[in-house]
């Protein structure tokens, strides 16, 4: 029996050495933040209404992969955004790029306002002329103020 | 003029809008590389492990590189019409990209339908399909003598892509 106690504590010293603390999910906390960042900004091509970070298709989880791979040899926000941009197009991107072919869909939204409120101030300017001040008549006047006293009374 | 004519004009031009982008399909992105020339890679052939294919290899001859998987659906309702071309006696050469499948599942997949490749590169990971902006297998590039890809397929290849687009092309590069 005690020398069962004793072989018992033995393993149980040894123990601690044998088990391993579980691997980490990120190998890298920095890249990982940066790795989701980035893909956030980037759209699924196979799912396109999830983000790159959401995404659990298989595309997005070898990009996902490959933008690690990037941060970790030192590449730039920009420079992995470009990466893909160069592959898959501006599609990819959440946040299009101000260029000439993306001015209309930057400005597109001001433009339909100011051409809707410049639309609404003629309205109304002309609707204002086309009302003509007809000032009442003694007459209406006074059965106006009849009525008005009837209503208090 | 009416007064409900502008309204009506206007409600007319956003219909007609609308409907127009109803008939687009949201999955043909255009692509950025079309115009640009084909990433190089060197990747181990599907039946060779051995050897190497670089689209180098291909330089001074305009060839079609298809993307392919044996887990690929449409891929087979594409392949009758690849094994059709090659058939022609002008067809160029189709090189297939055997995109993240099992070595032994693309082998059987193209013993079972046929081999219309003049080879397949094998692309075990996925890398090569990321260089080439790959997100829906099947897609088809034709390249031209110098390397430059000059249209893409994105999804299989109908007959009526392969008359209307796809031969024409090749034709005028090959002039």
């Amino acid at each position: 029996m005690k020398l069962f106690l004793v072989a018992c504590a033995a393993l149980s010293l040894c123990l601690p050495l044998h088990a391993k603390e579980a691997a980490p999910l990120a190998e890298d906390p920095v890249v990982e933040k940066r790795l989701i960042n980035i893909s956030e900004e980037l759209r699924c091509l196979v799912c396109q209404n999830e983000s790159l970070a959401g995404s659990q298709a298989d595309l997005a989880k070898d990009l996902r992969e490959e933008v690690r791979g990037l941060i970790k040899e030192g590449k730039s926000d920009n420079e992995v955004k470009d990466f893909l941009v160069s592959r898959y197009g501006d599609f990819v991107l959440y946040r299009p790029q101000i260029k000439p072919s993306t001015y209309l869909l930057w400005a597109g939204p001001f433009l339909l306002l100011f051409i809707g409120l410049f639309s609404l101030f003629r309205f109304l300017k002309q609707r204002s002329k086309e009302v003509v001040d007809t000032p009442l008549s003694d007459e209406e006047k006074k059965r106006a103020e009849a009525l008005l006293k009837d209503a208090q009374s | 003029m009416n007064k409900f004519t502008l309204p009506l004009v206007g409600f007319i031009a956003l219909v007609a809008l609308l409907a127009v982008g109803l008939g687009l399909n949201p999955r043909e992105v255009p692509s950025p590389l079309v115009g640009k020339p084909a990433p190089d890679f060197k990747a181990p052939q599907l039946h060779d492990p051995g050897a190497d294919f670089s689209p180098k290899d291909m330089l001074g001859k305009v060839w079609l590189f298809n993307v392919w998987a044996s887990w690929c659906v449409s891929c087979r309702e594409e392949h009758p019409i690849i094994i059709e071309y090659t058939k022609r006696p002008d067809a160029i050469p189709v090189i297939g990209l055997n995109y993240k499948d099992k070595r032994e599942d693309g082998q059987r997949w193209l013993t079972r339908f046929g081999d219309p490749y003049v080879l397949s590169a094998f692309d075990l990971d996925g890398r090569v399909g990321i260089n080439y902006g790959v997100y829906g297998v099947p897609e088809t590039y034709l390249i031209d003598k110098a390397g430059v890809i000059r249209f893409k397929q994105i999804g299989p290849i109908t007959p009526t892509v392969l008359e209307e687009k796809i031969l024409p092309l090749i034709k005028e590069l090959n002039k």
